[in-house]
Parts: structure tokens; C-alpha cells; sequence
């Protein structure tokens, strides 16, 4: 039998991926959104719906970022209402290990296992940032080089309290040092799922240490073979088999009626993506400099980025360029190549659609993935709210399921037991 | 004029079932709100969720679970609020609680307990924030300008910079603002610093007689609703109420009797000022014979009407919530 296909739901983001222009997206914030992408995913026999967690709004250069979709509501109260609408469907989100307390959390997420009947994950993820602290009690207490260690220690503390059963504990630690009686009894999972998305070898280790799934962002072929293959050697040495860590990228995908028309949209999708006023932003994310000046659709500056990754342009993500000279290089050589303007370029280097094509062809490279071990299933990433997975849903998963990678009727209760987690 | 009635739900289900068929009976009789008692040390799910879980099996009933700020951060707490008044579409309110147990502030093991003034003092910065959060995003922040590549006007977003004695905030929220503005918030008031430092609208307060309960409501200021809170065991006859009610002691007065005699009191406190009750029944099956035999009895007798308010705020007669900050802009 082939391998079975893990399909997930991510709820559109707050980044350029998602498309507020578009006559057809609708709100961020109504339940109604969370509801309708829930049971579309729920139809579509998904195995659970993802969720990112808000901590602070962004900025850059200072300023709340006001060109993508801003706002969100708070994680676990959108999954709590969500297990009203559904019956099966994985109800996973991400929380933040540095904003949140064990004793709090870990009763909050077995809270809502009970609540969802067995369907809770948590999307382990951690922040040592000073800008979000300001939002919280202890600011930026967190040493960059303790968020993993504060990680470890969070998961193995829920983990001790859900095995209590209600029952008293003592956990102490170098993050943590509690104790009493656990206000919980066992849920249905036992544990809520635990997925995490650090991808340096630290994060790699952690999830290999103590999670059931990785959200990764690996998307090449190869290189995604590369990840699987190094995260999956670890696991022996924590004592655990290769298939109880599942690796799910994120990833995104266009439909179309042939592979040009689906090109077609794709390029569409990308201009809207990328309004002019977004190239100038995402072309500061690399230059860390203010470029407000610059025309998006005149060539690329001829100032050299600042290297200066202690006060960077953008706050609240990520750094995404460790090299910034060398890419801004590289950039500027394909643009002259191609006689590209700000924006054509911007289009062309960031966040292009991962699968293209018609339902047919996207069932093939979606399969070919999950059959070579790039990964074990999909995070889909849909650019529209909250009618973006319809389609897939609809055009899709039928094939999937034709072709005998994706279950037709959910075959258990739980979260872990659809994911073939024991 | 028609009171308001409310109920105290403290049950420690973890089943889904049972919090909806509660919360199911409460709607469908039209009670005007359910509050849902929690404490990080008591065996009971997490309130806040457990609202949220029948928020969208239910269309009236307003949500009011309990939520400490002893041990949390203000900010998880006005944003997990805030979407609860989106996922109830306005029905959303927030019963204030602080933690004086040293037991339970060693399960957060954040810090040494604190005394009941800077408990209540940490509570009323709390409050704050929250509050400053809700306003944080004005109503029409969302502006969807193609022309300009703006989602939202920043200007009509606005941090809260708040500093006090436990912690900063600076904001603003992350969720947009909730339909209400402002959803309600509640206190009950046994520690004279809930009602002298706390920033709320509804005072659940434990009147032992008619006389008593007009007293409080004299001593609290005029814009505040107050809720007279009453835990009571009711049966078609007397004795098997009183005999359910056994040696039961409560911070509230306990009425053990019929639905009509139940009735009787509330038309005798309804000239003390108050806003309505808050039930708090003394069994499961007792929130039964509150839907299904006292509203009805007091319909008949003018002493409830259900509310046509789609917002809690609404039907408590409570002030449309005027937004801080949207103000100071226009001053």
C-alpha cells in the first residue's frame, strides 16, 4: 500500500500571500471565515485545520505594517469555538513557548482535547525577541540561545502535567520550577499532536526530541528529500521510529483547466500579491534600508544593503536573508539580465506557488513528494480568505483519493489516530 | 420594569455534551447571560474555551466566563475576550477574579502570592489594558485601499503604552475590535477593592434580604449594573427543595422553594434597584426548572421580558461603548 498523504488547512496569514484586493476575499476576523475553511477542509477529509498565533502587530521602519492583511484573533479560543462546527477535523495552533506558562497551556490545550473530543495540536514555536515582549510581563527576557532550551523544557513539563491524570506534580527545571495538583484529567489524545517549525539544527533536534510533526519549509525536491532524510536520522537516537515524526511543509498551490491557464493565474495571483507598495517593502527587507523613494517599476538601487542584523527595518519576523550583500547582488544581476523592474523581480524571487498546473498534474507532484520522502503531507497555504481551499477540495482530492494516497472516510476519533500516530 | 436574569454555571464537565445542553436550555429560554466560574487550581476546564466551545451553538445568551489576573497576561486575556465577542457575534462579557491562594500561585510559579490591595491593584491595571487593547483598533481601521496597497489606516490604530507596577503593555491588539467595543466585564464583590478599584459594569453582589440589596445598590454608583446573586434549589414542592437544600451554606442567600415562590422574591427585591439576579442553581437539574418553570412564571408576572438585543452591552442597557482613542483623535 503507498504511502497515505497528511493533508492540512492553514488558516491565510498575515504576509503578502494572502490577497485582500480580490473582489472574492473576504474577512480576516469574522467567524464565519474560520467556519467556512473548517468544514470545506472537513469535507475534503482533512486531517486538521492550522492556525498562527498573533503576539504583535508588525513594523517597519518603525510603523505598523499596513500593506498586508493585519490583525487575527487569539488562537485557542477561534479552535475552541471551531470543534462546534466540525466532528473530525485536527484542530492544530501555534503558541508560543516564551508568552505562555506550562500550567496554563498545558490546561488550555487538554481543555480543548476534551472540548474537540481528541482533536487538539499545538504548534510549538518560540520567540526571544524583545519586540513582542513588550506586549507581555517579562519583555525580552530570553537569551537568543535559551529558546530552544525553554522549548524542551515547556514540552516536557505539558507533557508530565498531562500524565498526571489529574494528579499531582513537581516539575522542576532550569525554566520552570512548579508543582501542585493538575487540573485535568487525561484527554482522549492522551497528549494533544505536537508540531514544530524551527529548521536550524537546534530546532531539527528539539523536533526530533519531542515532537509528532514539523511544520517545514522546505519545498525543492531534493532539498526536501535532503530534510527529511536528516531530521528522520535523528529519531533513533531519542528511541523513536521513522514514522513517528511526520514532516509537512507548508506550501501553496494553483489550479487551472490546462498547465497555461493555471500559469496564467499563477502570475496573476503574484501581481496581486505583490502591489507596488509591497515590492518597496519586500526589496527593504533585504536592503534594510528605508526605500521609499525608489520607483517599483524602475531598476533596483545602487546603494549596497546595511548589514546591521541588531536593528533590522522589519520587526516581528523572522530574518529570511543571512547573506544580504551577496543576495542583493545576485538580485541585481538577474533584474539586468532580464530587464526587470522592481516589482517583475520582486515577483520572480519571492514566494512563487509551489504547485502549478491542472488538478490532475498537482495530484501527481503532490503523490511524487509524499512517495520519495520530501515529506509526509501538505500544510496548504490558499491565497484567498476564506474560499481559497474550495477548489483544491473540490478538483484535488478526488484524484488523491482515486489514486488510493488519501482516506475517503476518516478512520479515527482522534487527531493522532488519523495521522497514524501512536 | 423587567429585570435581567443570569446564571451561574460552576460545573467541571470536561464533556462537551453537557456544557451545550446547558448552555442550549439557558438560549433557548432566552436568559439574558451564563457565567462560567473557573480557578487555575479547581479539577474544570479551561472557561474561556468552554464559552467559546458553545458560542456558536447558541444565538442569545450572553458569555461570561471567569478569567483571573493574578497569574495571566493581559494581553492572551483581551485578545482570547476579544475574539469571543467576534465568535458570539457580540454576546461576549468577562467576570474579573484574583488569586489569593499560594497553592495556586505555585502551579504558575511565576512569583510569591501578593496581599489582597496589590492583588486588586494588579487586577485594576489588568482592566486596563485590556480595556485600551479593545479600543486599540478603531471600528473602521480596515480600509481595503486598493489605490494605495493600504489594508489598514495605521492612524487608526493606536498603541496603548501602558506602564504600571506588575507590567508594560504596549499594543495594540492583534484583534481587531470586537463587535461590542467593549464587552462586559464583571466583578463579583465580596473585597471592598473589587468594587473601589475595578473598572466594571456589573457588580454581582450577595444581598441576604430586599432591604440589604437596596443598601448596596444605594452605596455603588448609578451607572453600574448590579446583579443580586441568589443560589437556590427549586422543586415543584417546598419540602423536597428544602430537603435537597439539607445544611448547603453559601456567600449568597439560599432560597429553597417553588418556582412561584421564587417568583414571590423576586417581587419583593425588584424595589431595592437592582438589575437582575444571577441564579446560581444548587444542581444541574435545577438550571432546568429555571428555564423550563421560573422565566415563564415570571413572563406571566411582568418580571422578565426576553431581550430583543443582538449585543449583551445592548441588553443590559449598557451605553454603546464609546471608543478612547477614537476620541482623543477627533479632540
Amino acid at each position: 500500500m503507498p504511502k497515505q498523504i497528511i493533508l492540512a488547512a492553514h488558516f491565510p496569514g498575515v504576509n503578502n500571500t494572502t490577497v485582500w484586493s480580490d473582489p472574492r476575499s473576504g474577512s480576516q476576523i469574522d467567524f464565519a471565515s474560520f467556519e467556512h475553511l473548517a468544514r470545506t477542509a472537513e469535507r475534503g477529509k482533512f486531517d486538521f485545520f492550522f492556525l498562527a498565533e498573533g503576539l504583535r502587530l508588525r513594523e517597519q521602519r518603525g510603523l505598523i505594517h499596513d500593506l498586508d492583511v493585519v490583525g487575527r484573533p487569539d488562537t485557542l479560543t477561534v479552535l475552541a469555538a471551531l470543534a462546534a462546527v466540525t466532528e473530525h477535523l485536527g484542530l492544530a495552533g501555534t503558541l508560543n513557548a516564551t508568552y505562555h506558562e506550562p500550567y496554563e497551556l498545558a490546561r488550555q490545550l487538554a481543555t480543548l482535547d476534551h472540548l474537540s473530543g481528541g482533536r487538539a495540536a499545538w504548534n510549538v514555536v518560540t520567540s526571544p525577541g524583545a519586540f513582542f515582549g513588550e506586549n507581555f510581563r517579562r519583555g525580552g527576557f530570553l537569551d537568543h540561545a535559551d529558546r530552544y532550551v525553554r522549548a524542551g523544557e515547556f514540552i516536557k513539563a505539558a507533557r508530565t502535567l498531562w500524565d498526571t491524570d489529574g494528579g499531582d506534580f513537581h516539575i522542576r527545571s532550569s525554566q520552570f520550577d512548579i508543582e501542585g495538583r493538575f487540573g485535568v484529567p487525561r484527554s482522549p489524545q492522551g497528549h494533544p499532536v505536537i508540531l514544530q517549525a524551527g529548521d536550524s539544527d537546534g530546532g531539527r533536534e528539539l523536533a526530533a526530541e519531542h515532537s509528532d510533526a514539523i511544520f517545514s519549509r522546505h519545498h525543492q525536491l531534493a532539498d526536501a528529500q535532503e530534510f527529511y532524510r536528516d531530521v528522520k536520522d535523528r529519531l533513533a537516537r531519542y528511541g523513536r521510529t521513522r514514522d513517528s515524526l511526520k514532516i509537512i511543509p507548508g506550501v501553496s498551490y494553483v489550479l487551472g483547466d490546462s498547465d497555461a491557464d493555471a500559469q496564467e493565474k499563477a502570475q496573476h495571483i503574484r501581481r496581486q500579491q505583490v502591489s507596488p507598495q509591497t515590492a518597496i517593502l519586500l526589496l527593504e527587507q533585504l536592503w534594510n534600508r528605508d526605500l521609499s523613494a525608489y520607483d517599483p517599476e524602475g531598476p533596483l538601487p545602487e546603494i549596497d544593503p546595511l548589514v546591521d542584523e541588531d536593528d533590522t527595518i522589519i520587526k516581528g519576523r523572522a530574518g529570511m536573508y543571512p547573506d544580504r550583500l551577496k543576495t542583493a547582488n545576485e538580485w541585481r544581476a538577474r533584474a539586468e539580465q532580464k530587464n526587470l523592474s522592481i516589482r517583475d523581480l520582486i515577483i520572480e524571487v519571492t514566494g512563487r506557488q509551489n504547485f502549478i498546473g491542472t488538478p490532475d498534474r498537482v495530484a501527481s507532484l503532490l503523490n511524487e513528494y509524499v512517495q520519495t520522502d520530501a515529506c509526509d503531507g501538505f500544510i496548504l497555504v490558499s491565497h484567498l480568505t476564506p474560499t481559497g481551499l474550495d477548489d483544491f477540495v473540490d478538483q484535488v482530492v478526488p484524484l488523491l483519493q482515486e489514486r488510493g494516497v488519501f482516506r475517503t472516510e476518516y478512520q479515527a476519533d482522534t487527531l493522532r489516530g488519523n495521522l497514524g500516530l501512536a | 420594569m423587567t429585570l435581567r436574569f443570569a446564571i451561574a454555571l460552576n460545573g467541571a464537565s470536561f464533556e462537551a455534551a453537557d456544557w451545550i445542553s446547558a448552555a442550549r436550555q439557558a438560549d433557548e429560554a432566552r436568559l439574558d447571560f451564563l457565567t462560567f466560574d473557573d480557578s487555575f487550581g479547581r479539577s474544570g476546564p479551561d472557561a474561556v474555551l468552554v464559552a467559546s466551545r458553545v458560542a456558536p451553538l447558541t444565538r442569545h445568551v450572553g458569555l461570561v466566563p471567569v478569567a483571573t489576573t493574578t497569574h495571566t497576561e493581559p494581553f492572551h486575556l483581551s485578545t482570547a475576550l476579544a475574539t469571543l465577542d467576534h465568535v458570539s457575534r457580540g454576546r461576549a462579557g468577562w467576570q474579573v477574579r484574583v488569586s489569593a491562594d499560594p497553592a495556586e500561585a505555585r502551579l504558575l510559579g511565576r512569583r510569591a502570592p501578593l496581599d489582597f490591595d496589590e492583588l486588586f491593584a494588579e487586577a485594576s491595571d489588568a482592566v486596563e489594558v485590556v480595556r485600551r487593547l479593545w479600543d486599540s483598533w478603531q471600528d473602521d481601521a480596515i480600509i481595503k485601499d486598493v489605490a494605495t496597497g493600504r489594508f489598514i489606516d495605521r492612524d487608526r490604530l493606536h498603541y496603548i503604552d501602558f506602564a504600571g507596577a506588575y507590567f508594560s503593555v504596549k499594543g495594540p491588539s492583534i484583534v481587531p475590535r470586537p463587535p461590542q467595543g467593549q464587552p462586559v466585564i464583571a466583578a463579583l464583590t465580596h473585597q471592598p477593592q473589587a468594587r473601589e478599584r475595578l473598572d466594571v459594569d456589573v457588580y454581582f453582589v450577595t444581598p441576604a434580604d430586599v432591604d440589604s440589596a437596596a443598601k448596596i445598590v444605594r452605596q455603588l454608583p448609578a451607572a453600574k449594573k448590579v446583579f443580586a446573586d441568589l443560589m437556590v434549589y427549586l422543586d415543584a414542592d417546598q419540602e423536597t427543595a428544602i430537603r435537597r437544600r439539607a445544611a448547603t451554606t453559601s456567600d449568597a442567600a439560599v432560597f429553597a422553594g417553588t418556582p412561584a415562590q421564587l417568583a414571590d422574591l423576586v417581587a419583593g427585591w425588584q424595589p431595592s434597584g437592582i438589575a437582575g439576579f444571577r441564579l446560581r442553581p444548587g444542581s444541574p437539574a435545577d438550571l432546568t426548572t429555571i428555564t423550563r418553570d421560573l422565566l415563564p412564571e415570571l413572563r406571566r408576572r411582568g418580571l422578565f421580558e426576553p431581550s430583543s438585543a443582538t449585543t449583551l452591552r445592548e441588553r443590559l442597557g449598557l451605553p454603546a461603548a464609546v471608543n478612547r482613542y477614537q476620541e482623543a483623535a477627533r479632540a
